[in-house]
């Protein structure tokens, strides 16, 4: 049988195995941590309005995605390249005819696979508690209406639901994951020239910190004359080796109840999948020149 | 060495590519209101060092909910100098977060309002009363700014209506502000027809607060409240409607 430059079947064979070899790990267990985190902040929000309570529990669900996705991100992808040295099964890998673009796709699919896994436990969670919030919530509405008119009861019951669910959180979900692939990516990119996996994981936080202020550099670089030679030369360093992570950061809009134009969603997801490629082209250079 | 400097020029031009792709989604998330003003260097006094790190890193929504559990610890224990400190950020890290400019508003005017109106350690009245107007101002000022930020929302202009009628006793701003609300997306079926009423306590309006108030009337039974009938009546009789225009005196 002659060998193929790519083969989508030693991609997915490398993505199984990746997922399989994170799933051991016990990964999951940041599910568990995320749950607590819900459990424990709804304790405080039973004195709250249900308006209040609601906006409280989407902030802090959808935040807590957000920081336990980054981490599950950072720090699972950090250690597969270093652990594949130590194992030497990178080398049982490569010496079999597999590309070594495939070994790098394959390896980041795995953990963008497993992101999404957790993501959508994560999402179950976090509806379903909104959803028992939501219909004790209700069942209070309909005690203090009790005797009013049905149009009154149906108002104060619809502004529960409406407080409670809306189609845009859906869209903040997938934008927190697309934010976390982002990090995947650049992770593995940086794992690729590091050391060790802490170096990888230091320097993937420090990137994740100025990426967020990234924006800012780039249009002082862009727009502001003012300024010597030294700043502009670092605004422009920042502008062009950090990514925009400030971009992804959707959720709070949806979490204030406005809604996210399906232009801004589209072209938020379009630069998502163009860092993830342009990190992994980068991260398959790097690796084809490293002496194995 | 030749590898690793092509590497970085590589990343540099990529990084030349990735600007305009970034330029333009930024340009529409702006045009959108979707993103949140960018965090000022006087939030780092009023958040706190972790909280404004905790900002800058995109948990903005994050430290607004501690610092507004915080807001609601301070006003459970009527700290109403601490509960203000708090709200000011919270609004500054979620300005399109109506619920915040609401909640602040109302702590301003309302809560620390009559706190200060009947407060036991002044014994002088007209020192309470300047006080509680401190607090009305500072619940104006927070609406206001909630309006700026969130245009196209009801619910703030609906509060400030609520703030002039109840506290301030001006009709005339109230119903300006009930009418503004109805005119927004989502405004509730009630907002137009308290402008109509406010207006109908304004002196020298009353011909415009009829008009109002006749057309909610003629426009089905589901206007017809029992207060909506009473200012109607109280025109008729202020306006010297003759007999035969005005409306059916209510069944008893």
């Amino acid at each position: 049988m002659p060998h193929r430059v790519f083969s989508p079947s030693r991609l997915g064979a490398i993505t199984a195995n990746t997922l399989t070899e994170l799933t051991r790990q016990k990964v999951f267990y940041v599910l568990l941590v995320f749950a607590l985190v819900l459990i424990g902040s709804s304790l405080f929000m039973a004195r709250l309005t249900f308006q209040q309570e609601f906006q409280v529990l989407k902030d802090i669900s959808l935040g807590a995605m957000s920081i336990f996705l980054s981490l599950l991100a950072i720090v699972a992808t950090a250690r597969l390249l270093p652990q594949d040295v130590e194992d030497r099964t990178l080398y049982t890998i490569l010496a079999k005819p597999v590309p070594r673009f495939e070994y790098i796709a394959g390896r980041l699919l795995g953990v963008l696979l497993l992101l999404a896994i957790s993501a959508a436990l994560m999402s179950l969670l976090f509806f379903a508690v909104l959803y028992l919030r939501q219909q004790s919530a209700i069942a209070e509405t309909l005690r203090q209406f009790a005797g009013q008119p049905q149009g009154a009861v149906t108002e104060a019951v619809n502004t529960v639901r409406s407080a409670t669910f809306n189609t845009n959180l859906l869209p903040g979900i997938a934008v927190i994951y697309l934010k976390a692939c982002v990090l995947a990516s650049l992770t593995l990119f940086v794992s690729t020239f590091a050391t060790t996996n802490i170096f990888t994981v230091f320097v993937t936080v420090v990137v994740y910190f100025i990426g967020h202020l990234q924006g800012i550099a780039r249009e002082f670089w862009l727009q502001e004359s003012a300024g010597g030679w030294l700043s502009r030369t670092f605004l422009a360093l920042v502008a062009l080796l950090f990514p925009d992570l400030q971009l992804f950061n959707l959720a709070d809009e949806i979490i204030a109840g406005g809604a996210i134009p399906i232009a801004v969603f589209g072209k938020t997801l379009a630069l998502g999948g163009f860092y993830i490629v342009l990190y992994l082209l980068l991260a398959t250079a790097v690796f084809i020149g490293k002496e194995l | 060495m030749k590898r690793t400097a092509l590497i970085a020029l590589a990343v540099l031009a990529c990084g030349a590519a990735k600007l305009p792709i970034e330029q333009a989604v930024a340009a529409t998330q702006a045009e959108s209101r979707v993103t949140a003003p960018r965090v000022g260097i006087d939030l780092r006094e009023q958040a706190g060092q972790l909280g404004f790190v905790a900002a800058l890193s995109g948990f903005r929504s994050l430290v607004a909910d501690v610092l507004f559990i915080q807001a609601y610890v301070a006003w459970e224990r009527t700290e109403w100098s601490r509960v203000l400190m708090l709200f000011r950020p919270v609004t500054t890290l979620q300005p399109r977060s109506v619920l915040f400019w609401d909640m602040a508003a109302w702590h301003m005017a309302w809560n620390a309002g009559n706190a200060a109106l009947n407060n036991p350690a002044q014994p002088r009245l007209a020192l309470r009363i300047k006080e509680q107007r401190e607090y009305l101002e500072l619940g104006k000022d927070f609406l206001e700014r909630g309006i700026k930020n969130n245009p196209e929302r009801p619910q703030l202009y609906e509060a400030l209506a609520r703030l002039y009628r109840d506290k301030y006793k001006d009709h005339a701003r109230a119903a300006e502000y009930f009418a503004l609300a109805a005119t927004k997306p989502g405004a509730p079926s009630y907002a137009k027809r308290f402008a109509a009423y406010e207006l109908s306590y304004v002196e020298g309006r009353e011909q415009e607060a009829y008009d109002r108030l006749l057309r909610l009337y003629s426009s089905g039974e589901q206007e017809r409240l029992p207060t909506l009938i009473s200012r109607l009546k109280f025109l008729e009789d202020k306006l010297n409607i003759p007999v035969d225009q005005r409306i059916p005196e209510p069944a008893r």
